[in-house]
């Protein structure tokens, strides 16, 4: 049977993820909470999921040592990184006064209150359910329509120099990119374990899919 | 398409038991939570609210067996309120699976509790209740000031200044329940929940007084409500959730099909 580990490193509630994946598992997959080296080295998909503070994220894993391990697993096995777990993939982050993050994807996480104009009067964080637009086609979309809702509760927003990786794009005062994906790694900002029908269709290709 | 404005049931909770007579003629166990949540995720609730309304101390733990089991089948936002006092109880309730916590007498009692609790868990879980009645009288320009113990107790706390300050001091979400309208089935403060809405930069969700499909419309459209909360006329079978967004979007109103 496939294991899935999905990474704990003290920054989030992981109840939810951990029973949305055991609930399209179908008793087909092991589902681990890890913060162990080796049990993440030896999973067959990672998932990497965190919410709070960038420097807080960022402090944790590297306590845990775990910076290295998360960098492997995205270029060796599916990976899939949610909400801060994308945010953190990024060089940097403006929060917290600048925090470097694990650089995967070349680009920042940016402010909504700094970027956006005072004028759209946005309220922040970004809660509630916005639409995705697909701009490329990818396994994880699978039987997701076009401009499906997912729930999003977030302050930052990540902004990646190339913009061939933001498949995924969401209208919110301005548009960002609310997914990024290349070769094993789909990360996005959204919480596919709170998006209802949408969101385990979306865990349940993640647990079908061989990667790059 | 923008963000999409949410409908939320809200269940009240009593060791473990949803109370106010709920009633469906089509779930086995009204009063059993995980049942009406699941029932309401189907009808496309946006988020499900549980307020706890256990009187005694040592049944509050309850309240987390609930919510694991809900969290374990229903995959929407959930939120949990009702007497939570310390960091402790917020880790409880998240680790268990809630999502949001609703912190009200204890920010009250203590708003650096509100500053504390972003702080650990970050704010986008916190959402700080307020409970406003108003105390000016007709005529005059109107002020509402911040009640506790179910609007029994006032506190002479200006309701629009005490939201901005609990935006400062970290609210992720504020929950605001006119108590003048509460269980009158007369429609939101509009007047209110205005006036708290545009002071503030983080979402509001309007509570109290929902008696219609109008209210509800009306709520976000001249309250300027970032989402509607409403208990007994989903409840008691008046109106279904998909009846209630039918209703939002022939208002022009954006909502998750």
């Amino acid at each position: 049977m496939q294991k899935i580990v999905v990474i704990d490193y003290g920054m989030s509630n992981l109840h939810s993820v951990c029973s949305a994946l055991a609930q399209v598992a179908e008793g087909q997959a092991e589902v681990v909470i890890s913060q162990d080296r080796a049990e993440i080295a030896s999973a067959d998909r990672v998932v990497f999921p965190g919410q709070g503070a960038a420097a807080d994220c960022m402090h944790a894993l590297n306590e845990l040592k775990l910076a290295d391990v998360v960098r492997k697993a995205a270029s060796e096995k599916p990976f899939l990184g949610i909400c801060m777990g994308m945010q953190v993939l990024l060089q940097q982050s403006e929060e917290n006064d600048g925090t470097p993050c694990l650089g995967l994807y070349d680009g920042s996480v940016k402010s909504f209150r700094r970027h956006v104009n005072p004028e759209e009067k946005i309220k922040v964080p970004h809660m509630g359910w916005n639409t995705i637009q697909q701009k490329q086609e990818h396994p994880l979309w699978s039987g997701i329509p076009q401009d499906s809702y997912f729930y999003f509760v977030h302050s930052y927003f990540v902004q990646p120099v190339d913009e061939e990786y933001a498949i995924g794009r969401t209208d919110y005062g301005l548009e960002f990119a609310s997914v990024i994906a290349s070769d094993n790694v789909f990360a996005m900002q959204c919480h596919p374990e709170k998006s209802a029908s949408n969101g385990l269709r979306l865990l349940a290709n993640f647990i079908h899919w061989r990667g790059a | 398409m923008p963000l999409a404005k949410r409908i939320i049931p809200c269940l009240d909770v009593d060791a473990g038991r949803v109370v106010k007579g709920v009633k469906f003629v089509d779930i086995r166990d009204a009063g059993d939570p995980v049942e009406v949540a699941k029932r309401y995720d189907r009808e496309g609730a946006d988020e499900i609210t549980f307020l706890d309304i256990t009187a005694s101390s040592d049944q509050r733990k309850t309240m987390a067996d609930v919510v694991e089991k809900v969290a374990s089948e229903v995959f929407i936002p959930l939120t949990v309120g009702g007497g939570i006092r310390s960091v402790a109880d917020i880790r409880h309730l998240l680790n268990a699976g809630a999502d949001k916590v609703g912190i009200n007498t204890a920010a009250v009692r203590d708003p650096n509790f509100v500053r504390e609790a972003a702080e650990r868990v970050g704010s986008q879980c916190i959402v700080v209740s307020i409970d406003a009645k108003r105390v000016s009288p007709e005529g005059q320009p109107k002020r509402w000031e911040i009640f506790t113990h179910g609007g029994r107790n006032a506190t002479g706390i200006d309701a629009i200044q005490w939201a901005q300050k609990m935006c400062e001091y970290g609210a992720g979400e504020l929950l605001l329940t006119s108590m003048d309208r509460d269980g009158t089935k007369q429609g939101f403060d509009l007047d209110l929940t205005r006036s708290i809405s545009d002071s503030v930069t983080v979402p509001v969700i309007a509570s109290g007084g929902v008696g219609c499909l109008e209210d509800l419309s009306t709520g976000v459209i001249e309250g300027h409500a970032d989402a509607v909360l409403a208990a007994s006329i989903f409840h008691f079978g008046e109106y279904t959730i998909e009846q209630a967004k039918a209703h939002m979007l022939s208002q022009g109103i954006i909502m998750r099909a």
